[in-house]
């Protein structure tokens, strides 16, 4: 009934067997894409052969495997890049697993994960982060701690250590933000003017 | 939708094959050495929150863990693949190559200046083109803010075109683990029986021909501009130095 999962195929973060794969966006009749077919059927696609421009967001998880110029949010959702996606966006969701290539910053509030195929260009904001060995990136790397939720009236809510986020956020989808300044290494050389 | 399309196949400089992805590129085993170079910069690093540290080298998750389980900010960019772009090549009047070296550092290490604490060059400079060694080293310098590190190797003796190149990453606070990285290439052609030719089966040569090699005078002059400069042997030949800027 469900099609076997073969080694190597590019896999979102959801890891249920896909069946019939009928209300695909974009996909030619006949063609092949192992990567439609492991995918659950809950998770909304994009197909190689559309292309986007303009803001993507929604409130379930996604895989695009065209392409998208703008901006995707799925906040609480996990975002999976195929590998013939090529997103020119800013990219905000739960968890974002790349195999495809992306020019824009990542903010994963979960995780982000680039594949062996990934091509990242553009910083990363997340908890954790895993980068396949031959995967591509070009930006900075920013580990955040998780905000602790606010606690209930009359009830203590210990879900979450407690401590400052620096998360990193853009505006636009910028290839590299510039570092912030502070202050230079106590105890090193210095040059004498 | 042409435009769009246009953006991408710019974006990714016309080519179909994505940056960092060579043909056959091949990632082998990693070995294990010890890195004196590698542990003084690690001790500096000690004690200091929040530092930035830019890895010039290729793609490496493990150098990218252990600075951000530091508490650092780890920026990745692979300068040796980036001066491998074929359209930074142009010939001059005289029909010789000429690498595009503004274009270069307007594409590439386009940072504001004093903005790193620190700096992992490993052996870029023995595998870059000669004509953008200065000019990024000079980058480099820039970028840095007073008192910053560079981590750099050099091979101490020509190992010919055959010279491994490797992927290095950070194993410990003075653990190296070094990676080659092949790519296939094709064997001569071979002359069979009646004047036809055959191909041999395919061979795999490092990704990246050594250059040079750095005497150490060399490495003094190349520099210059910094304010201190230290000195390690390590084994296989290669040569670690940390720079002060």
């Amino acid at each position: 009934m469900w099609k076997k999962k073969d080694e190597g195929e590019p896999t979102g973060m959801s890891q249920q067997p896909f069946g019939n794969a009928s209300h695909e966006v974009g996909r030619r009749p006949g063609t092949q894409s192992s990567a439609f077919d492991t995918l659950a059927s809950d998770v909304a696609r994009i197909g190689k052969s559309v292309v986007i421009k303009g803001e993507v967001s929604g409130s379930e998880d996604l895989y695009i495997d065209g392409q998208v110029e703008g901006s995707v949010q799925l906040k609480g959702h996990t975002l999976t890049i195929g590998p013939n996606g090529q997103i020119r966006a800013r990219v905000q969701a739960r968890g974002v697993v790349i195999h495809g290539k992306v020019d824009g910053n990542v903010e994963g509030t979960d995780r982000v994960d680039l594949r062996k195929s990934a091509v990242l260009v553009g910083n990363i904001s997340t908890q954790r982060i895993a980068i396949e060995d031959g995967a591509f990136f070009k930006g900075a790397v920013d580990l955040v701690k998780e905000v602790a939720a606010p606690p209930l009236m009359g009830k203590t809510e210990a879900k979450h250590e407690t401590t400052a986020v620096a998360a990193a956020s853009s505006t636009s989808p910028a290839v590299a933000a510039r570092p912030t300044s502070i202050a230079p290494l106590s105890g090193m050389e210095q040059k004498k003017p | 939708m042409g435009s769009v399309t246009q953006g991408f196949m710019k974006l990714f400089r016309g080519s179909s094959r994505a940056p960092g992805h060579s043909d056959g590129l091949t990632s082998h085993p990693r070995s294990i050495r010890r890195s004196s170079g590698l542990g003084e910069f690690t001790r500096a690093l000690d004690g200091h929150d929040t530092l930035c540290v830019l890895d010039v080298g290729p793609t490496s998750a493990s150098n990218i863990r252990y600075l951000t389980e530091l508490g650092h900010k780890i920026y990745s960019e692979d300068v040796l693949l980036a001066s491998r772009d074929p359209t930074l090549v142009h010939r001059d009047k005289d029909d010789n190559k000429i690498l595009d070296e503004k274009r270069f550092l307007a594409e590439n290490l386009a940072y504001a200046s004093q903005s790193f604490d620190a700096v992992l060059a490993w052996d870029m400079a023995d595998f870059m083109e000669e004509s953008l060694v200065k000019p990024v080293v000079g980058r480099l310098w820039s970028m840095l803010r007073p008192g910053g590190l560079v981590l750099a190797f050099f091979h101490t003796k020509d190992a010919g075109p055959d010279a491994p190149f490797y992927r290095y990453h950070i194993g410990g606070k003075d653990t190296l683990e070094v990676q080659p990285l092949t790519v296939s290439a094709p064997t001569l052609l071979s002359e069979v029986g009646n004047g036809g030719y055959s191909r041999g089966a395919e061979d795999r040569v490092p990704a990246y021909r050594l250059q040079r090699v750095f005497n150490n005078r060399h490495i003094e002059n190349l520099f210059r501009d910094f304010s201190a400069i230290k000195f390690f042997l390590a084994r296989d030949n290669v040569r670690e130095v940390l720079v002060t800027r």
